[in-house]
């Protein structure tokens, strides 16, 4: 057993608001953030909507020389890690940088810088690849940029796991802080590959819906007419530390992360286990990790991909570990309004769960109109629900057989 | 425009400083605040813009907007 940890700080990029209150008050209105994808003409792609952050605006953060070097996913990443980083009041308490890490991952990096140095490569020869390319694209670059412009010295890293990228990041920065590699960490994920080839190669895969003509309810999780996922961008970046630290200088607590499990597949590239057996063994692991019984978890933000696999096998993992208390519990799934944030998808549904724990109340599952008969739990499909929750899970799977959860409890002084 | 006006163009749009910064004794480096990516950038930018090819060796020398210049006009 390792030092305790609690969050003390978040920040987020979403389809549903630019910062964590405006995402969560969105979600607790059932509104989707999907629409046409406006980012490029998506017309010939099968398919041609998305959830596209609006109106973002760099220069809260960052000048306008620097923002033409960084790719919007950076740029997404540095912005919410900002606002985490004021919320924990950390601007304020100056800690001593080489205690302070960085953790974030992105599942797919700078598409489109390498879209466009792809272009100019094709179109003028490789005189014209800019000097900015390999730093502008490579997805460690969220967590090096964060640890330049905050000064953090301590352990800077990224993860990449595609879909759990974000879960696998907090989980590891957790780890950083219960071992005692660092007391603080700036941690999450961050996505933009909205371009034409992150949204035309999902589309070959046939992962995402395909129904253009209704885009707000095309993320219909646990719903028997889902017919895909909706891609999506954005970031969600948390501060972790040592509860020691924390209390130290009066840091507002806003919850304690207990456990987390990481496990493989060992199965296919982009199909998840016929049984579901990765996300059942995640899911046990962060409870066991947690120190609880499964009967205790009332709450799990699910993955939730709007997947005909995902939520099926999914469902099937929950009841499995938690036997009787997966009829029990509430379970959502953010997707359903936010669509897929990929990378930084793990992350945001953390500040969702993190949400519900400090206000007592869930978000609805939206679409979920005609319930799939093997997708038979309580996914709170009528709107957000007062229930008082002490512990939850949320859950990340991703293409590669990566399958992640973290286990969340309430924090009370 | 004379080529000093075409080069506080670029420069000011690629280092974010203002067009009456670009004279000819300004150093990229220490007085127009560009790194070692900056000045391949603008060589690329100059070469679309002034349609030559700088080899890396003159590349090299341009140190300052009047270098810059001067080189440009030699051309």
């Amino acid at each position: 057993m390792g030092r305790r940890v609690v969050i003390t700080g978040m920040g987020a990029i979403t389809p549903l608001g630019n910062d964590v209150e405006n995402t969560w008050k969105n979600l607790l209105q059932g509104k989707s953030g999907v629409d046409r994808i406006t980012r490029f003409d998506p017309e010939g792609f099968s398919t041609t909507i998305g959830a596209e952050v609006k109106d973002f605006d760099p220069s809260r953060y960052i000048d306008r020389r620097e923002a033409k070097r960084l790719d919007l996913f950076v740029q997404y990443g540095l912005d919410a890690a900002y606002q985490a980083w004021e919320m924990a009041g950390l601007d304020k308490n100056n800690p001593d940088p080489t205690t302070v890490g960085v953790l974030v991952g992105s599942g797919i990096g700078g598409l489109a810088t390498l879209e466009e140095q792809h272009r100019n490569y094709l179109e003028k020869g490789s005189r014209r690849i800019s000097p900015f390319f390999v730093p502008m694209m490579i997805g460690n670059m969220a967590a090096g940029n964060i640890s330049i412009h905050l000064g953090l010295k301590g352990p800077v890293t990224s993860v990449v796991s595609a879909c759990a990228t974000g879960t696998d990041a907090i989980g590891g920065a957790f780890r950083s802080i219960a071992w005692g590699d660092a007391d603080v960490m700036v941690t999450g994920g961050t996505e933009a590959s909205i371009t034409p080839m992150g949204l035309g190669g999902f589309c070959s895969a046939r992962a995402l819906s395909t129904r253009n003509n209704d885009p707000q309810k095309a993320s219909r999780p646990f719903d028997a007419e889902r017919d895909g996922f909706v891609i999506a961008e954005g970031a969600g970046i948390v501060i972790l530390e040592s509860l020691e630290r924390a209390m130290e200088r009066g840091a507002p607590i806003l919850a304690e992360i207990k456990g987390y499990g990481s496990v493989g597949d060992a199965y296919h590239q982009v199909q998840p286990d016929p049984q579901g057996d990765g996300g059942a063994r995640a899911m046990a692991r962060a409870i066991k990790d947690a120190g609880w019984d499964p009967a205790e978890v009332d709450y799990i933000n699910a993955h939730g991909t709007s997947t005909e696999y995902n939520d099926r096998l999914e469902t099937g993992a929950i009841k499995r570990v938690c036997g009787d208390q997966a009829y029990k519990m509430v379970i959502n799934s953010s997707k359903s309004m936010m669509g897929h944030l990929l990378g930084a998808a793990g992350a945001v549904e953390l500040i969702a769960t993190v949400k519900a724990l400090q206000e007592g109340q869930v978000h609805p599952t939206i679409n979920l109109t005609n319930p799939d008969p093997d997708c038979d739990l309580d996914y709170v499909p009528e709107g957000a629900r007062k229930v008082e929750i002490q512990k939850a899970l949320t859950n990340s799977l991703g293409f590669g057989g990566h399958n992640a959860t973290l286990a969340l409890e309430k924090w009370t002084e | 425009m004379t080529i000093q006006e075409r080069l506080a163009g670029i420069i000011s749009e690629k280092l974010g400083v203002e067009p009456a910064e670009v004279i000819p004794e300004a150093r990229f480096i220490e007085d127009l605040g560009a790194d070692s990516l900056d000045i391949v950038e603008l060589i690329m930018d100059l070469e679309d813009e002034f349609d030559l090819e700088i080899p890396d060796e003159e590349a090299e020398k341009l140190t300052t907007v009047g270098e810059a210049i001067k080189y440009i006009e030699s051309q």
